[in-house]
């Protein structure tokens, strides 16, 4: 079974790019464009540069010991919470920013839920000297004030969204919709390996360097390349994907991706996509979603924005629906509990959407001679009221 | 099918298609705006089927479709509304909407409700044209559904034959590079994509449609192909007449009657 998308941009039977003629030409653009770009040894050079002297990488690949003491087994956190911006998502923003700046383009747009990727676009966006506009639902722009207040230090333009839910998943219509009206200087900076193809390839490609990296490290600090098991939170998918990638062909390493069951799986105020959801279509990919029988789609909810999303990339539809990798899903407290147990073992105060993949421990038993390998994806400090305030309650 | 092809032929090249969406402003209204459409003289109606999402649609479609949900408005209950339609409607009936509205219902029983209830075609622009081709084209072509695929300003003309070659409703040129209800853009450009439609020798009439709203930018569009589609401009008469045949009545004279 392949894991990697096909020409068409399918992922098994998941994937392709669902869009409207009016951006026919734009995503066949990208389609025809992006490996030929992304191959060439300009492109890389630059690339590899910047994730180097500008986002700080490679990130350090640390094993936790008290962490590692309280589970009985050999816990490695890959520190993408370290890279600048604090989380993931600027390996996504400074490729697909070198991209937009091949192909020509004047005006970048992109959407953001917690508002990480919003400020590591606006971040990048700076840095080449390009007008950015980020689209953010209503409810996220007041949930995640420190974000919004970033992005506009940087130069951005932050458009409240109050369409549809205020989330995230309307803050991605409307990015699709200004891209619509503007097709021809617009680069759309999508966050997460979702959307229509070629995006959730290029995406995943862009933050697979988080495994490339930790081949290597875990090579030096173990003697093998690979863990026992990979565990990653999964909102649209795209810390996993990178966290993955390099491992999709080797059955011998688990792949764990942990959804937000938010209030609970049953309590209609959750967003565990791969329970909850069904085939469909959604922002121009067929993958799971949450929906109705009529198709429309439902609210999810989870405490942490970045996991508040009603779908899932087409490539952990596939994974999950084949068997390859394992979904488990956790609370909001449960998350909150794990947040605090690593800020109190490690001295780490992760993101609630990280703290996600931490809680998952709590459910999965590992031997003592196992290594197991969290991705870290980025650092709590946006979320630093919400843990407080549910920590007196 | 056929009564798409007999309003082409009774039009005389300025066919006036009318956008309204379902279940708005109340839920069974949807029949009574018909019914008014019809006795004023409009050739072809589209009637949206609210989606929670839609990516194509300007702000008033959006908000229009989302009361539309509140009122319960869904496809069982529109199916139903459609029920007896062909008792008293003449005019080609075309449903709009999002292809994961039709993949839910299942596209079997989907088209097999459209033909019963004498629905004529489908416009769902974010199926892809192949998708359509290898998934879609038989089940259509059995129920005898026509559909319609979106022509913008960016479609070159080789995509524009392919187009062309898997519609069968009539083309829908969309004006400009815009979602629904934009308004008027760039004349220019608008100028010389319209001469370019206008010259392209086509198998399927062309409707254009996105940002009409006025007497002039109608005429316009008729003008260079063979009527045009309005929506929002007539969904936002329906939000500022509370009394719908005097709104509808008003807004159909200011379109097409004005300048007589």
């Amino acid at each position: 079974m392949s894991y990697t998308a096909n020409i068409d941009g399918y992922y098994g039977r998941f994937g392709g790019a669902y869009v409207p003629e009016l951006l026919h030409h734009n995503v066949e653009e990208l389609r025809l464009n992006y490996e030929r770009i992304i191959n060439s040894q300009t492109f890389q050079a630059e690339f590899r540069k910047l994730l180097q002297d500008y986002v700080g990488r490679p990130s350090p690949l640390y094993l936790a010991p008290r962490l590692s003491e309280h589970y009985a087994c050999n816990l490695y956190l890959k520190r993408e919470d370290l890279n600048h911006t604090g989380a993931h998502k600027i390996n996504n923003t400074v490729g697909q920013i070198l991209l937009a700046k091949s192909l020509g383009k004047k005006r970048i747009i992109a959407e953001t839920g917690a508002g990480q990727h919003g400020v590591a676009t606006a971040t990048v966006c700076a840095l080449m000297g390009l007008p950015c506009i980020v689209y953010m639902g209503a409810v996220d722009v007041s949930r995640q004030a420190p974000n919004v207040a970033r992005m506009k230090f940087l130069g951005a333009e932050v458009r409240p969204v109050h369409s549809g839910s205020k989330t995230l998943k309307d803050a991605t219509n409307e990015a699709i919709r200004d891209w619509i009206n503007n097709p021809e200087d617009t680069f759309y900076i999508i966050g997460s390996v979702v959307g229509p193809h070629p995006y959730p390839d290029m995406v995943a490609y862009f933050q697979s360097v988080i495994s490339e990296e930790m081949k290597t490290q875990l090579k030096e600090q173990t003697g093998s390349e690979n863990p026992d098991a990979i565990i990653a939170c999964v909102g649209g998918g795209s810390n996993a994907a990178g966290a993955f990638y390099h491992y999709l062909e080797k059955k011998e390493v688990k792949l764990i991706a942990v959804e937000a069951a938010g209030k609970g799986i049953d309590s209609g105020e959750s967003a565990a996509t791969s329970q909850l959801g069904t085939e469909g279509i959604i922002h121009g990919s067929r993958t799971l979603l949450m929906q109705d029988k009529y198709g429309q789609i439902i609210e999810p909810w989870s405490i942490s924005a970045g996991l508040d999303y009603p779908g899932i990339g087409p490539l952990h539809a596939h994974l999950i629906d084949s068997g390859r990798a394992k979904a488990v899903s956790v609370t909001d407290q449960e998350a909150l509990d794990a947040a605090a147990l690593l800020a109190r073992l490690e001295g780490i105060i992760p993101a609630l959407e990280t703290a996600h993949a931490f809680a998952a421990l709590e459910k999965l038993s590992f031997g003592n001679k196992q290594h197991v390998v969290i991705n870290l994806s980025g650092r709590g400090d946006k979320d630093l009221s919400t843990l407080i305030g549910k920590e007196h309650e | 099918m056929n009564r798409i092809k007999k309003a082409f032929e009774l039009s005389e090249g300025a066919l006036l298609n009318i956008f309204f969406t379902a279940g708005y402003p109340r839920l069974d209204d949807t029949m009574g705006i018909l019914r008014k459409l019809q006795e004023q003289g409009v050739q072809m109606v589209e009637i949206g089927m609210p989606f929670s999402d839609p990516l194509a649609d300007g702000p008033v479609i959006q908000q229009c479709s989302e009361i539309a949900l509140q009122n319960g408005m869904n496809l069982e209950v529109l199916f139903e509304q459609l029920a007896g339609m062909r008792k008293e409607i003449d005019i080609p009936v075309i449903l709009m909407g999002y292809v994961n509205q039709v993949l839910q219902y299942g596209v079997e029983l989907f088209c097999a409700r459209c033909a019963e209830v004498g629905v004529d075609g489908l416009i769902l622009p974010d199926l892809p044209l192949e998708e359509y081709r290898v998934l879609y084209k038989a089940t259509f072509d059995k129920y005898g559904l026509g559909i319609s695929f979106l022509v913008t300003p960016r479609s070159s003309n080789e995509r524009i034959q392919l187009i062309d070659e898997l519609s069968s409703a009539f083309l829908y040129i969309v004006s400009q590079s815009s979602t629904t209800g934009s308004g008027h853009k760039d004349s220019e450009a608008q100028l010389s994509y319209f001469e370019r439609i206008k010259t392209l020798d086509t198998r399927n009439k062309k409707m254009i449609g996105f940002g009409i709203n006025s007497q002039e930018s109608f005429e316009n569009a008729c003008r260079y192909g063979d009527g045009a589609i309005i929506g929002t401009a007539f969904l936002k008469a329906l939000k500022e007449q509370a009394d719908l045949p005097v709104a509808i009545e008003k807004f159909i004279e200011k379109i097409v009657k004005q300048a007589v």
